[in-house]
């Protein structure tokens, strides 16, 4: 058993020595397409990261009657933090810290703060402002929850922009499906353009294995060596991708940064590194080992 | 050892290329198979080496019914069995070394037999200098000895050849034929498919003749008549 191991990787490594041509155009295949498949990851979670910055910035307001004491509103504070699992903050601002905020926005406009300071008392309410996990639905939840609960009564108002939720979840959502869709797509391009590829590399050897199946060779010691050769062709294709991965996401991280502030591309590259490495060496080996199999199968009952 | 009873093989598209062959070859003789190209001498050898299969009819190897037998009997007959062919259907990537250990490491030898016994057939054939080459790098009477060589290494008890000097002049013929010969002479059984009438009427052996697909003619010191 080891003995014929040993021989059909001795045949596997002979014959990507022999063919070295067949063997870089099958390697520069897989990397081109690991690459796309890589890309494509990537721009899921460009995506992601850009639909959670979006949702992040929309939140529901609750504005407390000026009455209301600030003990009472952190009360409500807890209360809400428990009555919903969609609720990922909630951020107490006080009548003070709203008029800072204010004045911080509008220093520049003298007219708004003269009006202000004509008006002479604070005129804004204490507020809490509440962000979801994102869903539309999970919006109007929060929002019943607060016009329905015992505190209701201490509520002057409860603001949240339903339209520009409804429009951002919908274009979210349609750039989520359309990734789906296109990264489908071009798996399927992929995995047949190496397929096509290690298909051309056997047909190369047709009247090899036609020889070998005369002299008597088995099923498994003609398969052995194309399939380990797939997975040589596999294994160099995922080590070079993998370190044109990192060299790319570390040299494009300051660019990255500029377009999208507050993502780093190596950082988002190192946190998630064993779903990249998963994503190459199995594209890379899996689709090396299955057309191989498959091809070689075909000639072998031919 | 071989057996055809009733034999007929049928082609997709209704090509009839042999038709209720019967016949059998004991061990230890020497088998011309003669006919015209066409008439069906491939096929027998494929139908022999269970690259094809009966139509109708039966084809034993060494009473094994090879309709009937699994891949892996299939691969177990093939080994007990050393080929020669026009085309020398040779391993392109291997060198000749390697191209006659090919067959004993399919056979399961262990590296020790290998590294004794290749050097050993590649001199007695007058390879030995070239056993780093490819088959490339060889004549075409070089290619067909290795050929041989690498039919004979594992020892088989028959050694089918099928039109085994169509691509050689006709020195090369004669030699592989006096080799042929020699095997035969040490006991081994000998299957020889061709169309060279000077070379069948030289043998004075047995000649199985095939016309259109039928045996026409199974003579113990045949002559090539067609």
């Amino acid at each position: 058993m080891l003995t014929n191991f040993k021989r059909v990787l001795t045949f596997a490594l002979n014959d990507f020595n022999r063919n070295k041509g067949i063997s870089i155009a099958a390697i520069f295949v897989l990397v081109i397409t690991i690459m796309l498949v890589t890309g494509l990851f990537f721009f899921q979670g460009v995506a992601g990261y850009l639909t959670s910055q979006i949702q992040d910035k929309i939140d529901i307001t609750a504005y407390f009657n000026n009455t209301t004491s600030e003990q009472d509103i952190l009360n409500a504070k807890a209360e809400i933090a428990k009555m919903s699992p969609d609720i990922k903050s909630i951020e107490y601002i006080s009548q003070d810290q709203a008029l800072v905020n204010f004045n911080a926005s509008h220093k520049d406009n003298s007219i708004l703060t003269q009006a202000l300071q004509e008006v002479g008392d604070n005129p804004f309410l204490p507020s809490l402002n509440i962000t979801t996990n994102g869903q539309p639905s999970q919006y109007t939840s929060v929002v019943n929850i607060l016009q329905t609960s015992d505190f209701s009564k201490l509520i002057n108002k409860v603001v949240f922009p339903k339209d520009t939720i409804n429009k951002i979840y919908s274009i979210t959502k349609n750039v989520n499906l359309f990734g789906i869709i296109l990264g489908i797509i071009l798996v399927i391009v992929a995995i047949s353009v190496v397929f096509n590829t290690i298909k051309l590399a056997i047909e190369n050897s047709k009247e090899e294995i036609s020889t070998m199946k005369i002299v008597g060779a088995s099923d498994r010691f003609i398969r052995g060596p194309f399939v380990i050769q797939g997975i040589i062709y596999g294994l160099i294709a995922f080590l070079i991708c993998i370190v044109i991965s990192a060299l790319s996401f570390y040299f494009l991280s300051p660019k990255m940064e500029i377009l999208l502030p507050g993502f780093n591309s190596f950082n988002y590259f190192l946190t998630n590194w064993y779903i990249f490495v998963l994503i190459q060496l199995g594209f890379g080996i899996g689709v090396g080992i299955i057309s191989s199999l498959i091809v070689v199968k075909k000639h072998l009952r031919g | 050892m071989i057996k055809f009873e009733k034999v007929t093989k049928i082609y997709p598209a209704e090509t009839v290329v042999l038709q209720d062959i019967t016949f059998e070859i004991k061990k230890g003789e020497f088998v011309s198979v003669v006919g015209k190209s066409g008439a069906g001498k491939t096929t027998l050898v494929r139908l022999i080496l269970g690259l094809e299969f009966a139509t109708l009819g039966e084809v034993y190897f060494e009473d094994i019914k090879l309709n009937d037998a699994n891949a892996p009997k299939i691969q177990e007959i093939r080994r007990k069995i050393g080929c020669v062919h026009q085309d020398y259907k040779l391993l392109p990537k291997k060198t000749v070394y390697e191209n006659v250990a090919y067959i004993m490491q399919v056979e399961g030898k262990n590296n020790e037999e290998i590294k004794k016994e290749v050097p050993r057939v590649l001199e007695v054939i007058g390879l030995k200098e070239k056993m780093n080459n490819f088959p490339d790098q060889l004549s075409g009477g070089e290619k067909q000895r290795l050929a041989i060589a690498r039919a004979l290494v594992n020892q088989p008890d028959i050694i089918i050849a099928d039109e085994p000097t169509g691509n050689l002049d006709p020195y090369n013929t004669y030699e592989v034929i006096s080799l042929l010969q020699k095997i035969n002479a040490a006991g081994k059984t000998v299957i020889l498919s061709t169309h060279d009438r000077e070379i069948i009427n030289k043998l004075g052996k047995r000649v199985i003749t095939i016309e259109n697909g039928k045996i026409i003619r199974d003579e113990a010191e045949g002559r090539f008549i067609i």
